[in-house]
């Protein structure tokens, strides 16, 4: 396919909560990548960065951040901001320009640093901004995922049970993750015993914020053959599209959704539209995807993913999940990075790392958390403001 | 509560009437509904009207979901002392073909919800100032 890019090389800094500069878990990150790779920094010509809002200006401009903190060598830089999928339109930007010709081999890096606790609006009396009023009026991030939790178990009969099984099946395989944050083996025992936040969810049911950095190294398939590389995986298809009107699923920050009601006009999940494209693009469909990588927010949010990505039918995946097929060995394992249950969310970091993982997994160098045979993996994440992505790599 | 007077909490988003409305718009050309109000621009990529008439929305509607808050979010939010969690709903409006959250009224939890129950419109303090007690809308299951 002439549309695709080669992936030479991954890297990530471990998660954790340390609050150190953000840049130096990026730079850590970009120079493990560089080192799988074999591809010296100065060969970079293109420094692509997933941008921080947390963290002044530098985060900003993670681009030239991250170029600075290798050392200027005069590649052009680029910063993305576009919430959870930053890390994917970064990867987007830079797979445009290999495309164009402009560019052979680019660094594609997100790092964050995150305060503790929820993550407030600026003060002050402020109608006109949707995150003010959800706050003011008590809605807060857990609130939309415990909305779409609920509604999975008036649906469909999804069960607390079901959730903490994801968190188990989760804790378990990221266990054996070196990069990940939490490495601890949790029980539904444990899951049952945690403070409930949301009902149905409690503390263990949703994802922490973390500090982390991801890296990747991509190239044309001509610079990738040059090098001796022409089986890398490689990058099948990018979704970023935005949703389509009407979106009827209410989505943070909103307080309601948009309305239907006009002639012509349909309520669409904009989850369940995402990874259209990236099928589109890539040309295969669901029934040819060996594992998949899912933003679970929450426990429950995993299962929504994988409905959305038409790895189950609507209302089926905690079948799935009961049968094991979700799980390690099973038919279409998720997550076996262990996921954001054991990473927590390092936002402009995360779509980057699960597309490390994609590339681990086809190399097959992921160690006790292998996908025998894997050759087709996907990703999918959503964040604020109409952001979200999936990206297909394949071998 | 004091003999303060009442409020709304955000002004102009709902009527005060004992069977209050939301207040939102709905554009002149393609009939899509807004809330919060938008008088500007058309968020139907079918529709370039600039011409919104100011509407109440539905004051009742079916449960599209529902939860709780147990622990006590960060400002703006202003929290009693001590914190008393409070029940969420989405509520689908069926004429707008839109779903709004809010708060659901003191004294229903969880348990007394399922999805597809009719809930309607109710102002309740939302908090007091020094001046006055600021009311919002929310949701209060409808006898049946």
């Amino acid at each position: 396919m002439s549309n695709e890019i080669a992936i030479l090389g991954a890297g990530m800094h471990p998660w954790g909560k340390w609050g150190h500069n953000f840049v130096q878990y990026g730079v850590a990150a970009a120079r493990e990548a560089l080192a799988d790779a074999g591809v010296p920094w100065q060969d970079v010509s293109f420094v692509s960065g997933g941008a921080t809002v947390r963290c002044g200006y530098p985060g900003y401009v993670a681009g030239a951040t991250f170029a600075q903190a290798l050392g200027w060598q005069g590649a052009e830089v680029n910063t993305s901001y576009a919430a959870c999928a930053s890390g994917s339109q970064a990867l987007a930007a830079a797979r445009n320009k290999i495309l164009a010709g402009e560019c052979d081999v680019a660094l594609v890096v997100g790092a964050d640093t995150t305060p503790k606790g929820f993550l407030a609006p600026a003060k002050g009396y402020r109608p006109e901004d949707p995150d003010w009023v959800r706050f003011y009026l008590g809605i807060t991030n857990p609130t939309y995922f415990a909305l779409y939790a609920r509604r999975r178990m008036d649906l469909y009969g999804d069960t607390l049970e079901d959730f903490a099984a994801v968190k188990v099946k989760n804790s378990r395989i990221g266990s054996k993750n070196p990069r990940a944050r939490y490495r601890k083996c949790f029980t539904a025992e444990d899951v049952a015993a945690s403070a409930m936040v949301a009902d149905p969810l409690r503390l263990m049911d949703i994802c922490a914020t973390s500090d982390g950095g991801a890296a990747l190294i991509v190239s044309s398939l001509d610079y990738a053959r040059k090098i001796g590389k022409g089986d890398a995986p490689r990058v099948a298809a990018i979704s970023t599209v935005t949703p389509t009107f009407a979106s009827g699923v209410v989505e943070m920050p909103d307080i309601a959704t948009d309305s239907a009601a006009a002639d012509g006009v349909e309520a669409r999940s904009f989850r369940s539209t995402l990874p259209l494209k990236a099928y589109e693009e890539a040309g295969i469909g669901p029934e040819d995807v060996d594992l998949a990588e899912v933003y679970d927010l929450s426990t429950a949010l995993e299962l929504d993913w994988i409905e959305d990505l038409r790895l189950a039918p609507r209302g089926e995946a905690a079948a799935l999940l009961r049968n094991g097929d979700t799980s390690l060995g099973g038919r279409i394992p998720v997550n076996v990075s262990g996921g954001l249950a054991c990473f927590g969310e390092a936002v402009p970091a995360q779509a980057l790392a699960q597309v490390c993982e994609l590339t681990w997994q086809l190399r097959g160098e992921a160690g006790d958390r292998q996908v025998e045979g894997a050759k087709v993996g996907i990703t999918a994440n959503q964040g604020l403001f109409g952001h979200g992505s999936s990206v297909i790599v394949r071998t | 509560m004091s003999e303060k007077p009442l409020a709304p909490a955000i002004e102009g988003w709902h009527t005060m009437t004992a069977k209050p409305h939301l207040i939102g718009t709905q554009c002149a050309a393609c009939g899509t509904y807004f809330f919060p109000k938008q008088s500007q621009y058309c968020k139907n990529p079918g529709c370039d009207s600039t011409d919104f008439r100011e509407v109440e929305l539905s004051r009742t509607g079916q449960v599209w979901s529902y939860t709780n808050a147990c622990y006590q979010p960060p400002e703006p939010f202003v929290a009693p002392d001590p914190f008393e969690p409070y029940t969420i709903a989405a509520v689908q409006l069926e004429k707008e073909e839109m779903v709004v959250l809010g708060q659901v009224v003191k004294g229903v939890d969880v348990d007394d919800l399922e999805v597809g129950m009719t809930m309607e419109l109710v102002l309740e303090p939302l908090h007091e100032t020094d001046d006055d007690i600021k009311v919002s809308w929310k949701w209060q299951p409808v006898a049946s």
